[in-house]
């Protein structure tokens, strides 16, 4: 039964991944990638990690997508055109691609089979559990500290993104 | 495992058929409250007061043309009412109705299934039925429903912050994100409720008011705004497309009440305890709804008062009757506690509608931004400290 839900939705995110990169609608692609933000979440919960799996609909699927899609539909943003293609990518692209992901493939195969053997439970360095308990446990706890980091970095991040917006205002 | 397959099918199809004549009547409900508010009958042609409105609605729905305009992004066009039903009916499933109870030699709770993260569930879910009305108002390729879409977006996005926090704070207090234990630690008298916890009335109306503007309905219906944006989001819509716009706004509110109920009013949980009679509140109510009417249709003020008021008075009497027996208690009893704590919500909404003017869009962002959201961040940081210092 796992397996099987996971054949099925990492099949969905693989092509729906694909499906961002080929479509040539921003719309179309933002749709895509809300595809790929749900399958992913619908992984973690395989993989016992509930608490991510609900973040991950909430702030990525639900909050981020929807500010793309806001932005794309206040623009109103057309189909991309087809840009002139170089004589260097057309020459290299598919070659270069499949390199890559053979490359990409024989790393995971690697090292996984190295670092994590056959049935040992998932986990984040010492941590252990996807319960939201457990996850604001150890975030409170152990990782306290790059909590509070990126809490500061986040509110930086929104401080810059105003003092940006507004000296465009003026 | 074969039979827990087939009783979760069963309760399936008992959850959907209950919802869909609940979302059918809530409309009828609606119809008939906005029309007494305003002074005027509402529906009553089509069956007794207009009882049998709902089914005349679906039937013509259903056999309207189903019109796909040339000019919409057509794959989109025909996803975005689906997405929006999907998402307003899968939320139902992890809210609980009622305690676990026997049917026939099985025993079963009387909710779908039972999530130990049901409110991320919710939440999740309901940010993701932004979708549906966003897509709708793009795809339509029509100024108006792209407006409608746009500021529907920025509004359920603007609301849903302060709808989290205003959650966070009863969950502070019952410490568990599963609907069910959130019930079991209000049990007991009125007090348990987490409406009464202390300044926790301030949570309800906040969730209350993030529930309405997500919900898009009176006075945050802007996405729908009739007399500047036609009929916004749906307004390239005809047939089963617009009734599932119209059904997921029915089921989202549904679901509002029902968080509200589980949250702050205990869920199934009666005021009192049984053991100081709770039990016989329903019976008394419908016995006395029952005596009421039959005593209206014998001595009527309007002709037809005869005929229709005593078969519902008979009805009223047998439901008293049924609440009566010992063996359907333990099931009917939560239920109707759900069921009257969710309405009494359901008909908070609808009072509303008929009561108070929309917002204008700026004023509606501001109160989002510099009122609503301050508060429920206060409040959650004021309910934190209350507990951290006195556990």
């Amino acid at each position: 039964m796992d397996l099987i839900l996971f054949l099925v939705f990492a099949g969905i995110a693989v092509v729906a991944a694909i499906n961002v990169v080929v479509q040539r609608h921003p719309i179309s692609s933002a749709v895509s990638l809300i595809a790929v933000m749900g399958s992913l979440a619908v992984l973690y919960l395989l993989l016992g990690a509930e608490f991510i799996a609900a973040a991950q609909v909430i702030v990525y699927a639900g909050a981020v997508m929807v500010l793309f899609v806001f932005v794309i539909m206040l623009l109103n943003a057309g189909g991309e055109t087809k840009a002139g293609r170089s004589f260097v990518a057309s020459l290299l692209g598919v070659p270069v691609l499949v390199a890559l992901l053979v490359a990409l493939l024989a790393l995971l195969a690697f090292f996984s089979a190295r670092l994590y053997p056959r049935d040992t439970e998932v986990h984040f360095g010492g941590f252990r559990g996807g319960t939201a308990q457990a996850v604001g446990r150890a975030l409170f706890t152990t990782y306290l500290l790059p909590f509070e980091i990126t809490s500061i970095l986040i509110l930086i991040a929104i401080v810059g993104a105003i003092v940006l917006a507004r000296k465009e205002l003026e | 495992m074969d039979s827990f397959i087939v009783i979760s099918l069963i309760k399936i199809f008992v959850v959907f058929g209950a919802l869909m004549t609940i979302l059918a009547y809530l409309q009828w409900v609606e119809r008939k409250v906005i029309a007494h508010i305003q002074v005027r009958p509402g529906p009553y042609r089509v069956g007794p007061h207009g009882l049998l409105q709902p089914l005349a609605d679906v039937i013509k729905l259903i056999t309207k043309e189903d019109l796909v305009p040339p000019y919409v992004n057509k794959a989109l066009y025909l996803a975005a009412p689906f997405l929006a039903i999907t998402m307003a009916l899968l939320s139902v499933s992890v809210i609980p109705f009622g305690p676990k109870i026997q049917v026939a030699g099985y025993a079963t709770w009387m909710q779908l299934t039972d999530l130990n993260f049901g409110v991320l569930f919710i939440l999740g879910v309901s940010s993701m039925g932004v979708y549906g009305i966003a897509l709708a108002g793009w795809s339509s390729n029509n100024k108006y429903a792209l407006l409608g879409g746009l500021r529907s977006s920025a509004q359920m996005i603007s609301y849903e912050l302060p709808l989290s926090l205003a959650i966070a704070a009863p969950l502070l207090i019952s410490n568990t994100l599963s609907l069910r234990k959130l019930v079991d630690t209000q049990d007991g008298w009125m007090w348990n409720w987490n409406l009464f916890h202390g300044f926790q009335y301030v949570s309800f109306i906040v969730f209350i008011i993030a529930g309405f503007a997500e919900t898009n309905r009176v006075p945050f219906d802007l996405p729908e705004a009739e007399n500047e944006l036609v009929a916004g989001f749906h307004t390239e819509y005809s047939s089963m497309k617009f009734a599932s716009f119209f059904m997921a706004e029915y089921a989202n509110m549904i679901t509002v009440s029902c968080m509200a109920t589980l949250l702050f009013l205990g869920g199934w949980v009666a005021p009192w305890p049984a053991a100081y009679g709770s039990g016989y509140v329903p019976v008394a109510i419908f016995a006395i709804a029952g005596v009421t009417t039959v005593w209206r249709g014998l001595n009527p003020r309007r002709k037809r008062d005869r005929f229709t008021f005593p078969p519902f008075g008979v009805v009223f009497v047998i439901v008293a009757a049924v609440f009566l027996v010992p063996r359907l208690q333990s099931a009917l009893l939560p239920l109707f506690w759900f069921c009257a704590k969710t309405g009494a919500i359901l008909f908070l909404f609808i009072w509303i509608r008929g009561t108070l003017p929309r917002f204008r869009y700026d004023q509606l962002m501001g109160f989002a931004w510099k009122v609503l959201f301050p508060v429920a961040m206060l409040n959650l940081l004021a309910t934190g400290l209350v507990i951290a210092a006195f556990s």
